[in-house]
């Protein structure tokens, strides 16, 4: 097998004719003041997508990204400029104006181009938009549509989209060591409107990968998606109004993890951190959970969607504990972050593309498995909710206040599900609704591969997973009394 | 900075992409191409944070084979990388099926003046002017008060672009626009209360911005006054949506009309135009035109002129939100809102904020939301929310950790009034919002 680096020397140098010894001399600029941290970013990216709308297949977009981003760090400040030219010119201006945060004087570092050890592979290097010829691609959108509408004949409206995304990198960093990677991405989307007595309801599934699009072949995957957004929206349409006020909350397996996304993920990123702005800064060591709770961040999971077999700065991911029986263990750091809080860097430093800057990001952020079997965690419960499916998240790290919005949630009434309800807001305080987690079920679950992360307006794939949890009280934004 | 040179450039290059999308077989076709170049600076406890130099440049383009469309887009405008980008879009365009509501705007609807609207007014500053501005901004909110402590700092933002859009009716225009802006972000601490808020200022002209050290200070004062934060109970109540929380409520009205959802039959506001939506005072219109917009254009994203419109008179809605694909889905006329609305804005109805306060007499402020609780195809609405509790007509105490929830029908028909304090960053004008009621969900 071709390894990563290999690739990617091949697309982002060779074919833009392009030396190592190019970026040495790039690097040699940047390295000509005083800095603690440089790297040039060689991006190359293709993504194509289909989209069938209305029964027929009514678009189709192919997109081309390219380019180098530049970057000096000098203690707390960064120098940043990027060009979609890859020239010698156009990053040598790039470089200059990178460098211009700091000050003058000749940094020490500076070594010949060194390959660094090597890493393991988490995800295969195939081209995606290659992996199925275009009509078994349209034949699948049109077999998801047919699905749908027989699953039911309530069923309107049908929207399927299909994405490929095959993103090449090379790194190059101011110790000489240079790295590549090659990322696939896949992901499939399933919406449904139904319709019944004037009332209409959405129901939403999808999935996705770092693979190829054989991905949802296998196990019926994409059926399962057609099927699982029916089922969905045709739930919603019995949904009675949700209730509001404080309550006992279970959460289902899997999806609803992006609870520890916001609550406490976060809070839990490096920068944050180190500039003290994150409720769980200075909180190293300290209870901050219950003690059922293990989360983890783990990139290094083969072929998830929030998966890197090294992030954007070269380093390999990992399995990062961030809390372990509910004591606070480790933040989750980039190279900045990590040098000026005297951290080790733990594979977080992401960034969305050439054109931005890296940041500690998440990967794949779950809850380890307890103990309880979940029917009983439900059963426990005399009043409460039963949350299973989630859209999105938002988190004020400051606070620590968060909220996520159930679109798939049940009443239970003395410890059985009942009507399912509409879609509610969920509100809490991160650090205080860890600690009201008193049961952990023992079917862990990640997410089927859809998670998208938005930070400082840069977006990035992420996984989240949980086993089905309880907490104690948790305050839902129903609009029943 | 982009200048005429660059903009005959980008007409070569959108008309290159045009003639190359017919020599590959399309029957008709649209680009779109960009470049755009800017500063951006952060400093942050009084020290540079981040200098970011941006230069972007991008090309769309949308090819039709009969009733079949491709889309391609490319940043790099090399010529291998175009001829990739044609031949991508002509490669989908066989795939597609064919779509009668698909093809290029008609063309007897393409602007044919282009008015200049202000919309060019680059900013002369560097690095270290950008720097010092930042500089004032951060100073002026941490020295507003000893609670404000910390900061994640105030950022300096300007930006040029230059735009042209083609297509094979022969339209082929553009023009250069800038946009500027100064923000600032900082925590106020006391005790373990610790609580971060931000302001901006963001327009067309750096001589529209608001002053750099007011922006600080407002920082630091909304930060300020979200300390001592309470939960409160469960309950129904009025509530006022500040005036930068209400722009949430136009945009849900907005996405509730546009073409695609009205197709789908996917929103809570289907069937509705010529109905009642709101109370009979109100009034709704969209400026495209309005000089020094921030989302002012002479002509959409197919190229059709754009006009100011009301959406809503009287309550009543008058208008969809329609390019020229979804309006021939529904068998009406574009509205030239390809690219989406363009200044909104609600008129008010005569009241200051602090007397939209005593008329709601008991209830909720709300001036954060958070969350994507809002479901568009039911209305059904429910976010997380943080504010103020109002008593006898006052301000009480700051309040966190609730939320609102409603149908945002009977929220827009129980409208009782709009603010004067329209005064908000962005393209939206609205005052605040003051809704009779809605359930409120705290503690026990």
């Amino acid at each position: 097998m071709t390894d990563a680096l290999a690739l990617a020397r091949r697309r982002l140098l060779d074919e833009a004719g392009l030396e190592e010894q190019h970026l040495s001399r790039i690097m040699g600029t940047l390295l000509s003041r005083q800095v603690d941290i440089a790297d040039i970013y060689l991006g190359y990216s293709r993504s194509e997508s289909w989209v069938l709308d209305d029964g027929i297949i009514k678009e189709g977009d192919y997109s081309i990204e390219q380019g180098a981003g530049i970057r000096a760090v000098s203690g707390e400040k960064t120098g940043f400029a990027y060009t979609e030219q890859l020239t010698q010119t156009a990053m040598l201006d790039a470089a200059k104006a990178a460098r211009s945060i700091a000050h003058s004087g000749v940094s020490a570092r500076h070594a010949a181009s060194v390959e660094p050890p090597t890493h393991p592979q988490r995800y295969i290097l195939d081209n995606p938009l290659d992996s199925l010829p275009e009509n078994q691609k349209i034949a699948l959108l049109h077999t998801l549509d047919r699905a749908a509408r027989d699953a039911d004949p309530r069923v309107r409206q049908v929207n399927v989209s299909l994405m490929a995304a095959h993103d090449t990198v090379l790194i190059y960093d101011e110790l000489g060591r240079i790295t590549g990677d090659v990322r696939p991405l896949v992901r499939l989307d399933v919406s449904v409107i139904v319709e019944h007595h004037g009332r209409r309801e959405q129901g939403y599934s999808g999935g996705g990968a770092r693979s190829t699009l054989d991905f949802f072949l296998e196990q019926d995957r994409a059926l399962g998606y057609a099927r699982e957004a029916v089922r969905q929206a045709l739930v919603n349409l019995e949904a009675v109004e949700a209730p509001a006020g404080m309550m006992p909350v279970v959460l289902g397996p899997g999806w609803p993890g992006v609870l520890l996304h916001e609550a406490v993920g976060h809070g839990l990123e490096g920068d944050f951190n180190r500039k003290g702005t994150s409720t769980f800064s200075q909180r190293l060591g300290e209870q901050v959970a219950s003690p059922l709770c293990t989360v983890v961040d783990d990139g290094s999971l083969p072929g998830r969607r929030g998966s890197l077999s090294v992030d954007d700065e070269g380093t390999p991911s990992q399995h990062t504990v961030l809390i372990e029986n509910g004591i606070l263990k480790g933040y989750m750091q980039d190279r900045m972050n990590a040098r000026l809080m005297d951290a080790a860097v733990t594979g977080n430093g992401r960034r969305e593309s050439y054109a931005h800057l890296p940041m500690p990001r998440m990967t794949n952020t779950y809850m380890l498995p307890g103990e309880q079997v979940p029917q009983d965690i439900i059963a426990s419960v005399d009043k409460g909710l039963y949350a299973v499916n989630f859209g999105g998240g938002q988190v004020d790290i400051t606070s620590g206040k968060f909220v996520f919005s159930a679109n798939e949630a049940y009443l239970i009434e003395k410890g059985e599900l009942g009507a399912p309800v509409k879609g509610a807001t969920l509100i809490g305080n991160g650090p205080e609704v860890m600690r009201q987690i008193s049961m952990v079920g023992n079917d862990l679950q990640l997410d089927s591969g859809v998670g998208v992360c938005g930070k400082e307006g840069q977006s990035a794939p992420v996984g989240v997973g949980q086993p089905t949890l309880k907490i104690d009280q948790l305050t839902v934004g129903g609009t029943h009394a | 900075m982009p200048d005429a040179m660059q903009k005959s450039q980008l007409q070569q290059i959108v008309e290159g992409l045009l003639h190359e999308a017919r020599r590959q077989g399309a029957d008709s076709a649209e680009a779109g191409a960009q470049i755009q170049q800017g500063l951006a600076v952060n400093v942050r406890m009084g020290e540079v944070d981040t200098i970011e130099h941006a230069s972007d440049q991008g090309l769309g383009l949308t090819v039709y084979r009969g009733q079949r469309k491709g889309t391609a887009s490319t940043s790099d405008f090399s010529v291998q990388a175009i001829k990739e980008t044609v031949a991508a879009a002509c490669r989908i365009a066989r795939y597609t099926s064919e779509d009668s509501a698909a093809g290029l705007a008609d063309a007897a609807l393409m602007a044919t003046e282009i008015p200049d609207l202000e919309l060019n007014h680059p900013w002369a500053i560097d690095a270290e002017q950008a720097l010092r501005v930042a500089q004032d901004c951060e100073a002026a909110a941490l020295a507003h008060d000893a609670r404000i402590t910390n900061s994640e700092g105030a950022g300096v933002n300007t930006r040029n672009s230059l735009f042209v859009y083609g297509n094979t009716h022969g339209f082929i225009e553009g023009y250069p626009t800038t946009r500027h802006s100064i923000s600032c972000a900082v925590l106020a601490k006391q005790n373990d209360d610790m609580q971060r808020d931000a302001w901006y200022t963001t327009d067309r002209s750096p001589a529209d911005l608001q002053d750099a050290r007011a922006v600080g200070i407002e920082a630091g004062r909304r930060s300020l006054e979200r300390l001592g934060s309470r939960k409160l109970s469960t309950m129904t109540c009025p509530v006022l949506f500040k005036a930068d929380a209400a722009v949430g409520l136009l945009r849900h009205l907005i996405s509730a009309i546009r073409g695609s959802a009205l197709y789908h039959r996917a929103s809570f506001l289907l069937d509705k135009l010529g109905h009642q939506i709101f109370p009979d005072w109100v009034m709704i219109d969209e400026d495209p035109l309005r000089l020094r917009g921030l989302r002012s254009a002479p002509f959409d994203g197919e190229g059709v002129a754009t006009r100011p419109r009301y959406l809503v008179t009287e309550g009543v809605l008058r208008g969809y939100v329609l390019e020229s694909y979804s309006a021939r889905k529904l068998g009406m006329q574009t509205t030239g809102n390809a690219g989406g609305v363009r200044n909104l804005r609600i008129q008010d109805t005569g009241q200051s904020f602090d007397e939209l306060v005593r008329q709601m007499h008991r209830g909720l402020v709300v001036t954060k939301l958070m969350g994507q609780g809002s479901n568009l195809v039911t209305g059904d609405y429910s976010r997380g929310a943080a504010g103020f509790w109002v008593e006898h007509g006052e301000v009480q105490y700051p309040v966190e950790e609730v939320t609102v929830a409603g149908n945002l029908q009977d929220m827009f028909s129980g409208l009782l009034a709009v603010g004067t304090d329209n005064q908000i960053p962005g393209s939206v004008q609205t005052g605040s919002w003051l809704i009779e009621r809605m359930m409120v969900a705290g503690v026990d």
